[in-house]
């Protein structure tokens, strides 16, 4: 059995992002750049189902610019076998992704596709469902436990109301959540093996897949910003004030 | 003339109550119609509560056993008949539409527009990115347009309307691919919902244990709020992951939010920018949560809620 995990290069969680003066988008230049980390948890996972014995293979895929290829090396660190980038300069949004990474499911015919749930950049929280609707494969979200039990998967879910569990036949598409477990340390010597590890390069047009319609981005703003408030001395202090606000 | 169809939320019985935020959503396009559609196994008691929600024009009850629980594979052919009719489709940006919308969107092969935060015509749309800290303005491409409404951007509708209850057959075939095999719920009781209440109380890593957790439950208990949590308490398994909140749990808009021991992240800010008060108590004066707290105090958050609790 072979798993297919998409993993994304976004501005690396901790940073503090900055709206770019003129609103033509957030400032990423000497920004630090990191693989999504719902992403890792989606390799971590995948890694873990081939060390369960229940898998061959696990393929990393990436789209974007030649840059992306420092977060499919991180993969390939942490132990996926090989990589696939699907090289493109233009910004992709989730349909086009999500036929991207379909065209490449359709080559590579894993039984397991693993994605984040979301990236932390754009949050749109679409990719795997539109991989799962195009292809007419099973989808479960938000995954925070995976059980692989032959050609089906045991799935919870982490949803509002608390935590669901699917069936799923495979092939499917798993989104990942934070709490599915926690991505290994990447080690020294494992980099320096990861740096001979195959990286296959596509483009769009060798996978034969056109760009889906998209959204337009008219600008990009900083939200009204939250004012500190006071500092209050004493609980009966705060209590006069909610009581006077008529909030207790 | 152009209609907009919004999906409804439910648990078989109960409407969710974000429902009645996207159709506030729904109402700002300037649309002729609003038109709700409620898929279930048994639907009347829902259309019912759907069809008083303002605004509404019809309801839209499409019945099958299959619609017991709310699977996306199983929802999304049956929805993506429906559409047709319309030129928008909204469902609330909780974890039902999130899961929902995008393989919708894929099979009729249109892009959507995830958490709409603002209505700025028929085809522009303010949405947030990067948790929050930037909003993009996008215009949808020409055709039709999906879209998750964020819930805490919009009040609920009122529910004084009389819309029309209309029941359709929809003859699609669906897959057998995925089986809904339970829920496990955190039996929150008789507490209020997290994202329906008018007050929150929220536990963060301060709060030590899942023993400790009882204290955050006495004073919301006090307070008649829903009890909410930082992802640090809820990975530390204080408490269930559906009391949640930030960027990747839930978005909230009480009146009041008391946050003990929860030092801010960014994430968890996410989902508290909206809250009416933000009230912290957090040993660490220099918490990144007093920069968004209206009060904030310094100080041992058990003395604080007992103090609290004799000053109610």
């Amino acid at each position: 059995m072979k798993i297919l995990v998409g993993v994304k290069r976004v501005v690396d969680y901790n940073v503090r992002i900055q709206v770019k003066a003129d609103g033509s988008g957030v400032a990423t230049d000497g920004v630090k750049m990191s693989m999504n980390p719902f992403d890792e948890i989606a390799v971590e996972e995948a890694l873990r189902i081939k060390e369960a014995g229940k898998a061959e293979e696990v393929v990393a895929v990436t789209i974007g610019p030649k840059v992306c290829q420092e977060q499919l090396r991180t993969a390939l660190a942490m132990g996926a076998d090989r990589a696939i980038h699907v090289e493109t300069d233009d910004q992709t949004q989730p349909l086009t992704g999500a036929r991207i990474l379909k065209a490449v499911a359709d080559k590579e015919e894993p039984k397991i596709v693993l994605l984040g749930k979301q990236a932390i950049d754009d949050d749109n929280n679409q990719t795997a469902q539109m991989l799962a609707g195009l292809s007419h494969w099973p989808q479960a979200t938000f995954a925070s436990e995976v059980v692989i039990d032959g050609d089906t998967a045991q799935v919870t879910r982490e949803i509002d109301s608390g935590l669901e569990t699917l069936s799923v036949d495979l092939p499917a598409v798993i989104s990942v959540d934070l709490r599915l477990n926690e991505p290994r340390y990447v080690k020294l010597p494992n980099i320096m093996k990861a740096k001979r590890k195959p990286i296959e390069v596509l483009t769009l047009a060798e996978l034969n897949v056109e760009v889906a319609p998209s959204v337009t981005v008219l600008k990009t703003s900083t939200p009204a910003k939250r004012e500190a408030g006071i500092k209050v001395e004493s609980v009966d202090e705060l209590v006069t004030i909610l009581k006077e606000k008529g909030l207790i | 003339m152009s209609k907009v169809l919004v999906i409804a939320e439910h648990d078989g019985s109960q409407l969710n109550g974000s429902t009645a935020r996207a159709v506030a959503c729904a109402s700002q396009l300037g649309l002729d119609a609003i038109d709700i559609a409620v898929l279930a196994a048994d639907g009347s008691a829902v259309a019912e509560q759907a069809a008083k929600l303002a605004g509404v024009a019809t309801v839209v009850l499409v019945q099958n056993p299959v619609n017991e629980n709310a699977v996306a594979a199983l929802l999304a052919p049956q929805i993506e008949a429906l559409a047709s009719d319309y030129s928008h489709v909204l469902a609330p940006s909780t974890t039902f539409g999130k899961d929902l919308m995008p393989r919708v969107a894929a099979h009729l092969g249109v892009p959507q527009i995830s958490d709409i935060m603002r209505v700025e015509s028929a085809t522009v749309f303010d949405r947030p990115v990067y948790a929050g800290n930037a909003v993009i303005t996008v215009e949808a491409p020409e055709g039709l347009i999906l879209g998750t409404v964020r819930t805490a951007s919009y009040p609920a509708v009122a529910q004084d309307g009389a819309a029309t209850i209309e029941t359709r057959e929809v003859s699609v075939t669906l897959p057998t691919h995925t089986r809904y095999e339970g829920l496990k719920t955190s039996g929150s009781g008789d507490r209020p919902d997290l994202q329906a209440a008018a007050k929150v109380v929220s536990g963060g890593r301060g709060v030590g244990s899942e023993e400790n957790f009882s204290v955050i439950y006495g004073l919301a208990d006090k307070l008649g709020a829903g009890v909410g949590a930082s992802r640090a308490a809820v990975d530390a398994g204080f408490i269930p992951n559906d009391h949640q909140v930030g960027q990747t749990g839930k978005i909230i808009a009480p009146e009041l939010y008391m946050a003990f021991g929860i030092s801010g992240a960014i994430q968890h800010l996410a989902g508290i920018k909206d809250a009416g008060t933000i009230v912290a108590v957090n040993k660490d004066a220099d918490a990144p949560i007093f920069e968004v707290a209206d009060y904030g105090l310094v100080g041992d958050l058990f003395e604080v809620i007992e103090e609290l609790e004799k000053a109610l």
